[in-house]
């Protein structure tokens, strides 16, 4: 059974009032209260005095804001110095010598904090710097209570997860500071002055209704109670904590899962995260209520056919009738009949477990993952140009950009805390080049403002970055030294040919690009001329029919530019799931073994065979589409799909449909009854974030842990599972904890060699490739030499995909995320997020809405070659005319039914960026939708038939 | 409902071929890649359908086929 929770002692995060300095000047060395201590140079007094063991009261400092100096409660005394100097904005130098406590010093606080209490609840639900300092300095009450004070302001609980109350406010600004310097978004001010001051939400608004992006910045920032959880006001603080990965994007925040009675209080972001420094976004900090949903299925079920109620049963019944009928399966239809789907939202160890299951049980290749679907392209493109199939860089690495290009990513809503650290860095003076169909609000936004937005017409993303590397390559920008150095001669000289002929200059491609030529040699020779420029991208660039070709083309850009293998630079995937990065490590590609080696390779199929105690199949197996052409065409007879809703997510819902409704047996392993789940015949709960143990790999390739911190309320953890199908299946699984999946792993794979349990418990996490060569990791790739050897320019021609605009469908669909709503909505649906988007709409262009009699919140018909769907519109010059744009995050959307069969030449990764649409105003759902309605309706019943019984 | 896949695998061979058709050894690059990722059953129907005509394939993708079936 699963394994043992281990949760620490609640105690607050240490804040050592000031951040450390952000360059390193050696050291120095002062006296604090008579002791010798040594400090960083740059430090501030408070922050060196912290580190030595003596905390000076503050009120307005904190460890994660620059410091600010108005509370005036961190006086100290330093000899030489008139005064009592804020230790805050205090600089250590060497030979200083401070006091931190005196008479004078005890005098001075004693009137401040009593000045504070004297508009201040006498009781505060929660943590209270104020009263903890009161309480230590023995400050009962205040002289200056009775006048005029704050206490009967109103209190602002319009945000669903924490509230703001005046009375407890002391106007520190340190809610503002995070909200400018932390999380970059500006909403909130102090507003008059005097007495008059009042911390406010934009203009006045509550702050549901402003811009507030819900982060949290701001309550954990906040000294009082005046911002604080809803969760703490109605349970009380925590009692006990363990430090664990978020699961939703791929940023991969370090969270401390704060507890009370065993039940989640709150998600912390965790100050030591290498990956988000404290920071969090809407969807980690606050919406995880998810994983108690009362939509919880917690009891397997088994049913023979999709027409049949589900009948709960017991683990043994369910586990034995799911490898009974794979073995039938097999046995009638062949070794090959069968696959599986292994989930980028479970750990490391459970995804190996699964493609091991899938290689060495099943007896075939037939596995894949949700990569498939995402960045797929990612993995083949830098593999062939660079060698290894991950981003270059650390998060970190954006600090050190002197120009950043953004391409077809949208990070403040689809990776928020990354997109705070790009901000700062523009912020900072960093220039910015977004390219993108769509105005994002990286383009224009508080105190950011991109020098260049390349508004490029959709799937002309090939043509945009060839002009790009035509401009640089033919005005003498490119790096020849580096070229020379680090990359292929014969590729580089094949490829300046291609590169230098005309059709593929910025005037040749305008037409198809739609970027005028000027502006697109303007921001071509900012990338090549920037001392450091990185590129970050995102789904915009893999989920095309040139998807492939375009990540090779943003890898060429960055060698012709010698922009790889130091800080501040690098080719940067921003991977959509928690452990998309992961899944395709372990091994989920059906032509890859566990760190991306081919399966055809004999010398690394050996060593599985060897660990592993089987033959393995030395060809490629099934990827998802060809599974599902496949099972309608009736080779291909069962799936165990883990924690993947393809239903949902895939492209051309009704192919998928028809694919699902083909299987003899569908395995569906998940937390909830999910859309693919109601077209499956064996259901097993899964298990979410917060009960298991294991790692996720995040974007930057940062291998954290996962820490269990209640129960399975199944019962089990997911590798589990799985570890119990492959045993009933007479393929024997005995790990007794995911460290000994780990070691594995380790022992297989050398990128992961030097990975284990006690030192992702030393080290926080690690950056593969971790072996002898790099013990602690490896932050930034491609240093010395490239992966690969030389870096190889592959020839990136631009093909047009398919799927152009017509006269029967004019305009071109694509498709994206929201910062509120996550992927297929599973998780995030099932929190109060959908209070910011309760549904998906369809955005258009002001022009394309007058000239169909669209006005904004009409119902609109969204009709490709492949279906249609209806949904609200949002009429918006976010979008140019001629495409419009929708979200994917409820499934009655239909999203995918309007979506295409196009796929990436060479990945099969679905073009869910172009699709050629016709939209018309509409009076009810379309005929797709009354279907699926009535077919959930149906579902739904027939899970309640077996609830009831 | 065959023909729909093999239809598909069409389209993807075509894709490819179109894909590397800049490099002097297209055909080579083509076959190279449906061996390291089609599965063989895939590749089996493509290569049936070769030596049957193969209707629908550029040249660039027939000729790799071709050669797939020849090794």
């Amino acid at each position: 059974m699963s394994s043992v929770i281990k949760l620490r002692p609640y105690r607050p995060q240490r804040d050592l009032g000031t951040p450390a300095p952000a360059v390193d000047q050696g050291t120095v060395r002062l006296t604090v209260d008579g002791r010798e201590v040594e400090a960083a140079g740059g430090s501030s007094v408070m922050r060196a005095t912290a580190l030595a063991g003596v905390d000076i009261p503050k009120l307005c400092a904190t460890d994660s804001l620059d410091a600010f100096g108005s509370c005036r409660v961190c006086l100290v005394e330093i000899e030489g110095r008139k005064g009592t100097p804020a230790s805050c904005t205090t600089p250590v130098e060497a030979g200083m010598v401070v006091r931190t406590r005196s008479d004078r010093l005890e005098r001075l606080r004693r009137n401040v904090i009593e000045l504070y209490l004297s508009d201040h609840p006498a009781d505060c639900a929660g943590e209270c710097e104020l009263h903890d300092m009161a309480a230590d300095m023995g400050v009962t009450q205040s002289r200056f209570a009775g006048g005029r004070d704050h206490q009967a302001a109103a209190v602002d609980d319009s945000n669903p997860y924490f509230r703001f109350d005046p009375a407890a406010c002391i106007v520190c600004y340190r809610c503002v500071r995070a909200c400018e310097e932390t999380q970059g978004t500006f909403a909130l001010t102090v507003d008059g002055r005097g007495f008059d001051s009042a911390i406010a939400a934009s203009q006045l608004e509550s702050f549901m209704d402003s811009e507030c992006v819900s982060c949290g910045a701001c309550v954990d920032a906040c000294p009082t109670t005046a911002l604080e959880e809803q969760s703490v006001l109605a349970q009380g603080m925590p009692d006990a904590y363990q430090v664990t990965t978020c699961a939703y994007c791929g940023v991969g925040c370090g969270f401390r899962a704060e507890t009370r009675d065993g039940e989640v209080l709150r998600m912390m972001p965790w100050k030591d995260g290498q990956a988000n420094e404290g920071h969090a976004c809407v969807k980690g900090r606050f919406a995880w209520g998810y994983a108690t949903h009362e939509d919880r299925i917690t009891r397997p079920m088994i049913r023979e056919s999709i027409d049949q109620p589900w009948k709960e049963v017991d683990w043994d019944e369910a586990i034995g009738y799911a490898a009974r009928r794979l073995r039938e399966i097999q046995a009638a239809h062949g070794p090959d009949s069968i696959g599986g789907i292994t989930s980028s939202r479970c750990t490391n160890e459970e995804t190996y477990l699964v493609q091991k299951l899938v290689r060495a049980g099943f007896g075939n290749n037939n596995v894949d993952t949700c990569a498939r679907v995402c960045h797929s392209p990612t993995g083949y493109g830098l593999k062939t140009t660079l060698g290894e199939s991950a981003g270059t860089q650390a998060f970190r690495s954006v600090a050190s950009a002197d120009v950043i290009m953004v391409i077809g990513a949208n990070p403040t809503d689809a990776h928020p805390v990354f997109a705070s650290r790009l901000k700062r860095r523009l912020r900072e003076g960093a220039k910015l080049i977004v390219v993108d169909p769509r105005t994002i609000d990286l383009v224009s936004g508080p105190h950011v403002k991109a020098d260049h937005h390349l508004q490029l017409k959709p799937g002309a993303n090939v043509a945009f970055a060839n002009a790009m590397a035509h401009v640089i390559a033919t005005e003498g920008l490119a790096d020849m030294a580096f070229i020379r150095e680090r990359c292929e001669t014969a590729s580089f000289d094949d490829w300046l040919a291609f590169i230098g002929r005309d059709d593929n200059s910025p005037e040749a491609t305008a037409a198809v690009t739609g970027i005028p030529a000027p502006q697109l040699r303007a921001a071509a020779r900012l990338y090549a001329g920037a001392g450091n420029a990185a590129i970050y991208y995102g789904l915009g660039v893999s989920e095309h029919t040139q998807g492939s070709t375009m990540v090779m083309a943003i890898a060429n850009l960055a060698m012709l530019t010698g922009n790889l293998g130091r800080e501040g630079v690098g080719v940067n995937p921003l991977r959509g799931q928690n452990n998309v990065q992961g899944s395709c490590d372990m091994g989920s590609f059906p032509h890859e073994l566990p760190g991306y080696r081919h399966v055809g390779d004999p010398a690394v199929r050996e060593l599985f065979e060897a660990a592993w105690g089987v033959t393995l199949q030395s060809e490629p197996g099934l990827r998802i589409p060809n599974m599902f052409d496949a099972a309608v065409a009736g080779r291909f007879r069962a799936l165990y799909c883990q924690g993947e809703d393809v239903a949902q997510s895939d492209p051309n819902t009704n192919h998928v449909d028809a694919a699902l409704r083909a299987l003899d047996l569908l395995i569906v392993q998940d937390l909830f009854l999910n859309e693919t789940a109601r077209y499956a015949h064996v259901f097993l709960p899964g298990s979410s974030f917060l009960e298991k143990n294991g790692t996720f790999t995040n974007a930057e390739r940062r291998i954290s842990p996962v820490r269990k911190v209640i129960e399975p309320l199944a019962g089990y953890e997911d590798w589990e599972v799985t570890q119990l199908l492959a045993n009933a299946m007479g393929f024997p699984m005995n790990y007794g904890h995911p460290s000994e999946i780990m070691d594995e792993i380790a022992r297989l794979t050398p990128t992961f060699e030097g990975v284990t349990y006690d030192k992702l418990d030393r080290l926080g996490s690690i950056q593969w490739p971790c072996n002898a060569a790099a013990p602690d990791g490896t932050p930034t790739m491609h240093a010395e030499a490239m992966v690969r050897g030389k870096g190889y320019f592959a020839i990136t021609a631009f093909v047009p995909t398919d799927e152009r605009s017509t006269r029967r469908y004019p305009l071109l669909l694509t498709t994206g995320r929201i910062l509120t709503q996550y992927n297929v909505g599973a998780q995030t649906r099932r929190t109060r997020n959908s209070r910011w988007h309760a549904e998906d709409v369809l955005e258009i262009h002001p022009l394309d809405a007058e000239f169909r009699g669209i006005t904004d919140g009409d119902w609109v018909g969204v009709e490709s070659r492949a279906g249609d769907t209806v949904l609200h519109a949002r009429v918006s010059e976010r979008v140019q005319p001629g495409v419009v744009y929708t979200t994917f995050h409820f499934p009655l959307t239909g999203a995918n039914v309007v979506t295409t069969e196009n796929s990436d030449w060479a990945t099969n990764c679905p073009e869910y960026k172009v699709t050629a649409v016709q939209v018309t105003r509409v009076t009810q759902p379309s005929e797709w939708q009354r279907r699926y309605r009535q077919f959930t309706d149906r579902q739904e019943n027939l899970l309640e038939a077996a609830r009831r019984e | 409902m065959a023909g729909s896949e093999l239809d598909r695998l069409v389209d993807m061979a075509n894709d490819i071929a179109l894909n590397l058709e800049a490099y002097p050894d297209a055909p080579a690059r083509v076959s190279d890649h449906l061996r390291r990722f089609w599965a063989p059953s895939m590749r089996e129907l493509i290569t049936a359908h070769v030596r049957a005509g193969g209707q629908g394939l550029s040249d660039t993708a027939l000729a790799a086929v071709k050669a797939l079936d020849e090794r």
